[in-house]
């Protein structure tokens, strides 16, 4: 339910008119929004699902020096977040960054051949390597649970191993790549801080300055609306891959079965996974940490970047709070009252992920300044009394909408400890006389406790790093650490914007290495 | 082991507790309460000044405009603020639109700040000047070939002009005002020219802009002088020099960080007192040594620097403008395709 006010609210926008303001974005905005939408998002497909796809076969196929590595090694680039890696990009890469102007003095020309960075193909460069992990990680799983037996059975009818992969491996892959990709395709379509950086106009950036510079509420919700049209048919997409989807990798094929590599192929594909990684982690990470030394050494003012922490912390543990105790009594419910409208409902409450941040700010924010003016109305006429702004001036817009936006998040890790609780158990239990609330305390949350507890984690670090939402509802004094990357970046001030962007990577990689923990083991 | 809850308990407890000490100001006799998007290095020595001179104490918050505005109208009648301080005239044209500033007529503003440079209202003043000017390659610019903001549409400069994003309200300001001395479709034909220009994408911000001009991806750029002089200081050898447009006809594009009392202040005489102290000699001189801005009142020399930089004449079209065509300004620009 709370999910669909916002979709509703921003796509009944599209029926009223939003004055001169529309008329002008649809006349001078739209067509490069849309053209740069799809070449961007073009872009990002082909190049994480090419990085994606490549890096996944080598590490599940093949036996190179190095290996066991990468293997995990290649998901660290999730810990920082697009953003991050873009205006890390852009301080090392333009024109008057340290690379170019290094060049320059030891070649003594202009470089004119040297690519601009702050261009489409910059981004998509950048995107693609925030964001490759995600077809990475499903294609591997895939890969590791069939791909060596399935090349076997093609080289037994006689394939080549280049055909066989082609042939064999990557279809029976499809579904996987196919649900990488459209996580990508979704992050793609939310992002808003890289494409900001980059100056480069997408949706999402066009909602903040019809709301912020043209200060046209309708405007941006309709541009709100176009997008969650596009959204909404990419979900329809991804419910359909699911569904073909078959869980496969329940059981480890025996390792030991690798291709073994030699020669000048180790050497090469090696140094591919090595560039790939080293782009994508380690120099963005070194280069923060510089920037992060030289702010510190110029003078730092620890006090306002505490606030900023403090703020963060707050926002995140509020909200994994929240959402976890929602979805936790959510997935109960689907448990105890198991239907078709049941599974409507999680169906629909988890399909907030998809929702940009940039449509979530705007859905949730004008019911809920409505709501407030016939409360304040209310209270008016009934109490004589001005009570002020009672809901937009606190953090429960932003609340809201993060709820919203990273419930699937937590109700992926809670929903498959639910699973681990089998009805015998229950049973059992019960038969030794627990109900009710006893049941739930002594044999439920001791369960679900770790699964609550992943889930929790992914939605705090999630919050950490969101962006779109917290700039265009936060209530006055409250800025976070994203928004201060967000505000810094906009003065192309790197140096400033690092100390909090490398406090978001570290927050990043908690789960991740959490994650690892518990896959390795 | 700490649970996630009772971790969360304590960081919540002492969040509370934060908050509510910062909250609850004591109530003192005599005191101002000012919300400032000035950072506080460039307001504090005035306030330190203020309070040293009357006695009386200067409380105050920064943040950005945007939330400033928010807080003031959210807290209405209620609110404890009784100056709102920003920069940009768009920004104070957009307080005083929104009805959160009181008029105030005082012979002292008026006699020390310039007519162009305050509401003709009277609901806000300027209080420092910042002008937006032409900076160029000395290595490859030479001054003589220079005129004015509208000639950098000429195609002689195609391929030489770097600008920053036109997200940003100064560019908004400026071409505001454009639309204010030649008119709609003229404007548009002349900012057309400047995107037609372009030697590279715009950018981010006024420093990098300036930085590009020095290593040579372009000739010529516009920028507010007080990031030239900052740039200037860091490194005295940059080819970088001041140029003044339009000094031939209606002068160069100036705009303010000023300030305009709260329609629902608590302390209104004593904040009537800081205002117009800000516009004094003493004030203004603060004003001027600290952020290498111009001061308004026109008695007060600027910082050494800044002079050295030399004299120029001001655009005289009163800065409510800048507010008023700022909507009119920002879909112009989406027009002419400067992004």
């Amino acid at each position: 339910m709370l999910v669909l006010i916002p979709v509703g609210v921003v796509i009944s926008s599209l029926f009223v008119s939003a004055g001169d303001v529309w008329q002008h974005l649809v006349e001078n905005t739209l067509p490069l929004l849309l053209t740069n939408t799809f070449w961007l998002t073009l872009g990002v497909l082909l190049g994480t699902g090419f990085l994606g796809v490549s890096l996944a076969w080598l590490v599940a196929i093949y036996e190179f020096p190095g290996r066991r590595f990468f293997t995990w090694a290649l998901l660290l680039p999730l810990a920082i977040p697009a953003y991050v890696t873009a205006f890390v990009a852009l301080g090392l890469f333009d024109f008057t960054g340290p690379v170019q102007t290094t060049l320059r003095d030891w070649t003594n020309s202009d470089l004119h051949w040297f690519p601009e960075i702050r261009s489409r193909t910059g981004v998509i460069i950048v995107m693609t390597l925030a964001f490759y992990p995600y077809v990475y990680l499903l294609a591997r799983n895939a890969f590791e649970s069939q791909g060596k037996r399935s090349l076997e059975v093609a080289q037994s009818l006689g394939f080549t191993r280049r055909t066989g992969f082609y042939k064999v491996a990557l279809p029976m892959a499809r579904p996987w790549v196919a649900g990488g990709l459209l996580l990508v395709l979704m992050e793609t379509l939310a992002d808003f801080g890289t494409v900001a950086v980059f100056n480069y106009d997408t949706f999402t950036t066009a909602i903040y300055k019809a709301w912020f510079s043209l200060f046209s509420l309708p405007a941006a919700s309709q541009l709100a609306s176009m997008l969650i049209i596009i959204v909404f048919i990419i979900v329809v997409l991804e419910q359909h891959f699911r569904a073909r989807m078959r869980y496969a990798e329940s059981r480890k094929s025996p390792r030991a079965s690798r291709i073994q590599l030699t020669g000048q192929q180790k050497w090469f594909v090696m140094t591919f996974i090595a560039t790939v990684w080293f782009c994508a982690f380690l120099l963005p990470l070194l280069q923060l940490l510089y920037w992060s030394v030289q702010s510190i050494l110029v003078g730092f003012d620890l006090e306002r970047y505490l606030e900023f922490l403090a703020h963060s912390l707050f926002l995140s543990c509020l909200a994994a709070l929240i959402t976890c105790t929602i979805v936790t009594m959510i997935v109960y419910a689907a448990r105890r009252f198991p239907g078709r409208s049941m599974q409507f409902a999680v169906r629909t409450a988890t399909i907030g992920y998809a929702l940009p941040g940039a449509v979530l700010a705007i859905g949730i924010f004008i019911p809920l300044a409505w709501l407030e003016g016939r409360l304040s109305e209310l209270a008016l006429t009934v109490f004589q009394i001005e009570t002020g702004l009672l809901i937009q001036g606190t953090i429960v817009v932003m609340l809201v909408a993060y709820l919203i936006r990273f419930m699937a998040v937590s109700h992926y890790a809670i929903h498959g400890a639910m699973q681990r609780i089998t009805p015998s158990i229950e049973e059992a239990a019960m038969g030794m006389g627990l109900h009710g609330w006893a049941l739930l305390s002594r044999i439920h949350f001791p369960i679900l406790k770790s699964g609550i507890f992943t889930g929790a984690t992914l939605v705090f670090v999630d919050v950490m790093k969101e962006m779109p939402i917290t700039l265009m509802t936060r209530p006055f004094g409250w800025d976070t650490l994203a928004v201060r990357v967000y505000e810094m970046t906009s003065e192309g001030a790197w140096e400033q914007a690092a100390v909090p962007a490398a406090t978001l990577v570290l927050a990043g990689l908690l789960p991740i290495l959490f994650f690892m923990r518990q896959t390795e083991n | 082991m700490q649970t996630p809850s009772s971790k969360f308990r304590i960081i919540s407890a002492s969040f509370w507790i934060i908050l509510f000490v910062s909250i609850a100001h004591p109530v003192c006799a005599e005191q101002v309460v000012v919300y400032s998007a000035r950072v506080e290095q460039l307001i504090k020595p005035m306030f330190d000044a203020f309070t040293q001179q009357t006695g009386i104490k200067v409380k105050y918050t920064t943040d950005n405009e945007g939330a400033l505005m928010a807080r003031l109208q959210a807290e209405g009648k209620n609110t404890p603020a009784d100056m709102l301080i920003t920069v940009d005239a768009g920004n104070l044209w957009a307080a005083s639109q929104a009805g959160l500033l009181r008029p105030f007529d005082s012979q002292i503003l008026i006699s020390n700040i310039p007519e162009h440079l305050r509401d003709p209202a009277n609901e806000w003043f300027g209080l420092s000047i910042r002008a937006r000017t032409i900076i160029y390659n000395t290595k490859k610019v030479s001054p003589e070939d220079l005129s004015t903001y509208e000639d950098l549409a000429d195609p002689k400069w195609k391929n030489r002009l770097c600008l920053r994003t036109s997200k940003k309200v100064y560019n908004q300001s400026l071409v505001a005002m454009m639309i204010a001395e030649h008119g709609e479709a003229e404007t548009e034909k002349i900012v057309r020219g400047w995107v037609a220009n372009l030697a590279t994408d715009p950018l981010s911000d006024d420093t990098r802009a300036l930085e590009f001009v020095a290593a040579g991806r372009c000739d010529l750029t516009m920028v507010n002088t007080y990031y030239y002089g900052r740039l200037i200081q860091k490194d005295p050898d940059l080819p970088l020099a001041v140029f003044w447009p339009n000094q031939k006809d209606s002068g160069v594009h100036v705009n303010v960080s000023g300030a305009g009392l709260t329609r629902y202040g608590k302390n209104q005489q004593a904040a009537e007192k800081l205002l117009e102290f800000l516009s004094s000699i003493s004030a203004q001189k603060l004003f001027a040594d600290l952020n290498m801005e111009y001061p308004v009142n026109p008695n007060i020399a600027p910082d050494p620097t800044v002079a050295s930089w030399g004299r120029f004449k001001q655009n005289h079209i009163n800065l409510v403008k800048a507010g008023e065509f700022q909507a009119a300004a920002v879909k112009l620009m989406d027009r002419a395709g400067y992004r």
